[in-house]
């Protein structure tokens, strides 16, 4: 009987927590697209996840492209296909590394910070005070944050893909001994837009997941610093797991005809 | 004298699972008046003050806000609500990443659409009237004392001239001359803004400063509730016990080991 209560609380739980983040979901997307807007957090929150995290995506990628060319070329070699080297490293950073690797760092950096910021202000009643102050936390915490993510991803996805190819040309040509203009139109050569595409919707969605989840889990952080401490900690494992399973299924969508 | 009280509670029951917080509480403030709730820690005083601003919702009864019931509202009605409505928070809960004057400023930007020019001058006359300089306004609230964030939420919490202001435990964590400091400038800017005041605290040299009238919560009742000149004569022996802060007394700590 012990087992079956345990299964059953721990089912309930899970329709808890699933139902509370569905009406989380349903209210904070109701308010991006809503009136009153507030431009100068929807601008800081787009500089704060866009700008400052091109260092960390710019050097994710140059190295994945570099790392993707040596790997392609030294594997592709046992089968005489060292040629398609170029086109390896372009569908596989459009289609695939450069948002999620781009995703997974931004969750790591943006999650967190997001979760961190909102959870203290939970914990200090800032947000009830809010609320005192005929302000709707929704609108102004969450609402700018979401999207903000969901606009600056596609950005900096885009600017991953151009950084990881330019990465790969870099093995190719000066390491792997590629002729410059060979090496590029090949990259040219079976890139389509639907692999570019793919890759920013993918982006545009990860964006959406790393600060809803970074919003969510700071929104209903409980008790101190040690809450505060285990919402950035789910914040940032809840968002690299949603991005890993929404990858496939855009994948999916995409790809799997 | 008018005929609705500003504030009535009726029957007000709630509780966090088998935990009875609130187990029936009656109690109305008239216009201009001020009250104080007395009682232990963790009585349900903080619980009571968020089931009115409905930042928690009540199992059952009513509380009426101008003849007006409050629970179940809409957000847009919640959100007129709010705008009669000031709160001074035990900790202060000023925004971090906002400076003092945009702090006392809140209320006029976001809820009453002030141009800043104009909400920053009332923001330092509001400072001001707290006893902080101008240039106090330009700081951070980390960079200021606790006493001095005292002042700055007070500012905040008068700042729109609300017809109601709540004190959430106003000289918590204060040295007793600053403490005495605070309690004169609520008395000071209830008078001046003409607000009903409605404070939960556990000082009793608060409570007799500041109120009108005295009520004492002790397990989720009001077990006495009376003028603040009768506090010493109440006849009740849970009063007694803790105006005086005995040990020994009816009302009974619950220690576990």
């Amino acid at each position: 009987m012990d087992f079956l209560a345990t299964v059953g609380r721990v089912f309930m739980t899970f329709l808890a927590h699933t139902g509370r983040l569905s009406a989380f979901t349903a209210m904070a997307v109701s308010h991006v697209v809503r009136p009153p807007f507030y431009p100068r957090l929807i601008m800081r929150s787009m500089v704060e996840i866009g700008y400052y995290s091109l260092p960390v995506v710019g050097l994710t990628a140059v190295f994945t492209g570099m790392v993707l060319a040596l790997q392609s070329y030294s594997g592709f070699s046992r089968f005489a296909a060292e040629g398609a080297v170029a086109t390896v490293v372009v569908l596989s950073v459009t289609r695939e590394l450069a948002p999620v690797l781009a995703g997974l760092m931004v969750a790591g950096r943006i999650g967190a910070s997001m979760a961190a910021e909102i959870g203290t202000m939970r914990v200090t009643e800032q947000i009830d005070a809010l609320t005192t102050l005929s302000t709707n936390p929704f609108k102004y915490l969450v609402a700018p944050r979401i999207l903000a993510g969901t606009v600056m991803l596609p950005f900096l996805v885009l600017i991953a893909d151009i950084i990881g190819v330019f990465g790969g040309y870099i093995v190719g040509v000066y390491k792997l001994g590629f002729n410059s203009s060979t090496y590029i139109a090949r990259t040219w050569e079976f890139l389509e837009p639907l692999d570019v595409i793919s890759g920013l919707t993918k982006a545009s969605v990860f964006g959406f997941l790393i600060t809803l989840m970074g919003c969510y889990n700071g929104y209903y952080s409980r008790g101190g610093a040690q809450g505060v401490g285990a919402a950035t900690t789910n914040a940032v494992v809840s968002a690299a797991i949603l991005i890993l399973v929404f990858n496939y299924i855009i994948t999916a969508m995409f790809f799997g005809k | 004298m008018t005929s609705t009280p500003k504030i009535e509670l009726s029957n007000v029951h709630k509780a966090f699972g088998p935990k009875v917080v609130l187990d029936g509480i009656d109690l109305s403030v008239s216009k201009g008046e001020s009250v104080v709730v007395i009682g232990g820690s963790g009585t349900g005083k903080s619980v009571m003050l968020k089931c009115i601003l409905g930042l928690l919702r009540p199992e059952s009864g009513s509380i009426k806000v101008d003849g007006e019931e409050v629970v179940g509202m809409g957000t847009r009605d919640r959100e007129r609500i709010m705008r009669k409505f000031g709160m001074l928070f035990q900790g202060g809960a000023l925004f971090d990443s906002l400076k003092v004057w945009e702090n006392v400023a809140f209320g006029l930007i976001q809820g009453q659409k002030m141009e800043r020019g104009p909400a920053r001058d009332i923001a330092i006359e509001k400072l001001a009237q707290v006893g902080l300089a101008a240039s106090s306004g330009d700081l951070f609230p980390s960079e200021l004392s606790g006493g001095m964030q005292k002042r700055v939420s007070l500012a905040r919490a008068i700042a729109t001239s609300p017809e109601i202001i709540f004190f959430d435990e106003p000289t918590t964590g204060l040295d007793p001359i600053m403490a005495d400091v605070i309690n004169s400038l609520i008395v000071k800017c209830c008078k001046e803004v003409g607000a009903t005041a409605l404070s939960i605290t556990h000082d009793m040299a608060s409570a007799r400063k500041i109120a009108d009238r005295i009520a004492m919560l002790y397990k989720g009742k009001l077990i006495w509730v009376g003028p603040a000149k009768d506090i010493d004569a109440s006849g009740n022996p849970y009063v007694d016990q803790f105006i005086h802060g005995r040990e020994d007394g009816p009302i009974s700590m619950e220690l576990r080991a």
